[in-house]
């Protein structure tokens, strides 16, 4: 019987195994050029150790313990962030989405700090809370804000007209009409705005521990840099993508599950 | 006849818009008695729908009475069910769930009634389907579950199978009548197709455009279930028909004087 569906689905089209390498074809290549190119000293070892020493680095941090006690307080900054930014955003993005005077109220006032770019509050962010956690944690809840309240407040706005129609026919109370159609419509956009928004903790993330710190996988690849350790700057810039890429991955199973009845061109 | 369940008199409504405004309806008058089958048909234009939205409550601004038992028509409710053109059920919720929408399926009472339902409009199996994995045909009678769950006191339904194709249509035509004929609801059915009009009605009500108004009501006295090739149902058609070719025959005119 499983040997009978595996025939089914290999006819249907390329297997897993087969759509996996394809995926791995591009990165694979570019590595062994990469490898072959600084293995005979075309490009600088220097600027571009080979991914052989970089694979080295890893292992030696990753065997010293560094790594991991900086993954994990850069990990906590990029997650409490985001809490505390996207939370808000939520929040937010529900309140000025379902009421019109809160809108009015708040809406003009957010969309001009969304305008400021993180950077340039960095310094203030320094000079009120100064170079702990709090002004980084901040610079990333700054960030992490604004993706989950404009898509939380385009899902609000976008719910069909037509589905309001017919709860005021099933006679479905203001409260129904927010907790039963509201939420649930807007859901595909908060989703995406919980993926856009833990994608901008991390890249705060990086400008927070770049910037001043002394901890971190930020720290870890600036203090790498003033000593020329070009390999540890790559373990830092792989660390950084795989765990975006992992964060992302779950919001993209949580949103597979939650979002099961939609009815969407699958490219 | 004993006092109507639904009652319109002298119903006028008119629709602002930029260049003035349009009488959607004009003096219109119709009594519905319980668990009468009443089919409303008409050109495009002719205001049938709006008749339905005003009865549904949806629409207001209109002068005149609609009284359903006696009260007046205050605003949309579970007592005057609504089948709109499309299905309009909720994507992310399944069969069962969109019949019972805001209501529990853990409360036993609904859950039998809900199953009575899925029964009664042919659905068993699909329970825990989406509406995209329904075909147009399932989504209606999901919908008219939806409606009819919460016990109408009349059911009014605006085109509800004119996305439909033929066979389908043919199919939901009966298992309209089906339902009808166990639950004895009241229906107000807006069409644009005679023969539909005429298979399924007690009265089929010809309204006419510009403004919309009663042309004529003509009674059906065939007994059901009806046969569209019998030579009395197709006298019958024949004569709503007539009532439409005068219908177009005045809107000619209406242009020739532009």
């Amino acid at each position: 019987m499983s040997n009978r569906t595996a025939a089914v689905h290999a006819a249907r089209g390329p297997g897993k195994a087969a759509t996996l390498g394809l995926a791995l074809l591009l990165p694979g290549s570019v590595l062994i050029l990469w490898q072959t190119l600084g293995h005979y000293g075309i490009i600088s070892e220097m600027l571009f150790p080979t991914p052989y020493t970089i694979g080295e680095s890893f292992w030696n941090l990753a065997v010293s313990g560094d790594l991991w006690v900086n993954l994990r307080i850069s990990a906590a900054r990029a997650l409490s962030g985001f809490v505390l930014g996207g939370g808000l955003g939520l929040l937010l993005g529900l309140l000025v989405g379902l009421f019109r005077r809160s809108e009015k109220l708040l809406d003009p006032s957010l969309q001009m700090i969304r305008m400021i770019p993180s950077l340039a509050v960095v310094p203030l962010f320094i000079l009120w809370f100064g170079i702990g956690e709090e002004s980084k944690v901040l610079l990333i809840a700054k960030g992490a804000f604004f993706p989950l309240y404009i898509n939380t407040f385009v899902g609000i706005r976008s719910v069909d007209n037509k589905l309001f129609e017919v709860t005021r026919v099933l006679g479905y109370s203001r409260l129904k009409q927010i907790s039963r159609l509201v939420l649930p419509a807007a859901l595909p956009n908060v989703v995406l705005g919980v993926r856009l928004s833990l994608g901008l903790s991390w890249l705060g993330l990086v400008v927070a521990e770049l910037i001043a710190s002394s901890s971190g996988i930020g720290y870890m690849m600036s203090d790498a840099r003033q000593f020329a350790d070009t390999p540890v700057v790559f373990v830092g810039i792989l660390v950084f993508a795989v765990a975006g890429l992992l964060s992302d991955t779950v919001v993209r199973l949580i949103e597979r599950r939650l979002l099961r009845w939609k009815d969407n061109f699958q490219g | 006849m004993g006092e109507a369940l639904l009652s319109i008199t002298n119903l006028n409504k008119r629709f602002e818009t930029a260049g003035g405004h349009v009488q959607a309806l004009h003096n219109v008058d119709l009594q519905v008695q319980q668990g009468e089958f009443i089919t409303v048909i008409g050109p495009s234009g002719c205001g049938k729908s709006t008749l339905l939205r005003i009865v549904a409550g949806l629409d207001s601004g209109y002068t005149g009475n609609v009284t359903l038992e006696g009260s007046e028509i205050g605003g949309p409710g579970i007592d005057k069910g609504f089948i709109f053109q499309e299905h309009r059920l909720f994507p992310w919720l399944t069969v069962e769930k969109n019949i019972a929408s805001d209501l529990s399926l853990k409360d036993k009472e609904v859950r039998q009634k809900v199953d009575e339902l899925i029964e009664l409009v042919k659905l068993k199996g699909f329970e825990k389907s989406y509406p995209r994995e329904l075909s147009g045909g399932m989504a209606q009678r999901v919908a008219i579950a939806r409606a009819l769950l919460r016990s109408p006191k009349i059911l009014l339904l605006d085109e509800p199978f004119g996305a439909l194709d033929a066979f389908t249509r043919a199919h939901m035509q009966s298992v309209l009548l089906d339902i009808w004929r166990t639950n004895k609801t009241t229906m107000i059915f807006v069409t644009h197709d005679i023969d539909e009009a005429v298979f399924l009605g007690n009265r089929v009500v010809i309204l006419e455009p510009r403004p919309g108004k009663i042309r004529q009501i003509v009674p059906i006295d065939l007994p059901y279930p009806r046969k569209k090739t019998t030579s009395s149902f197709q006298e019958l058609r024949l004569r709503v028909l007539n009532q439409f070719e005068k219908v177009d025959e005045l809107e000619l005119t209406d242009g020739a004087g532009i």
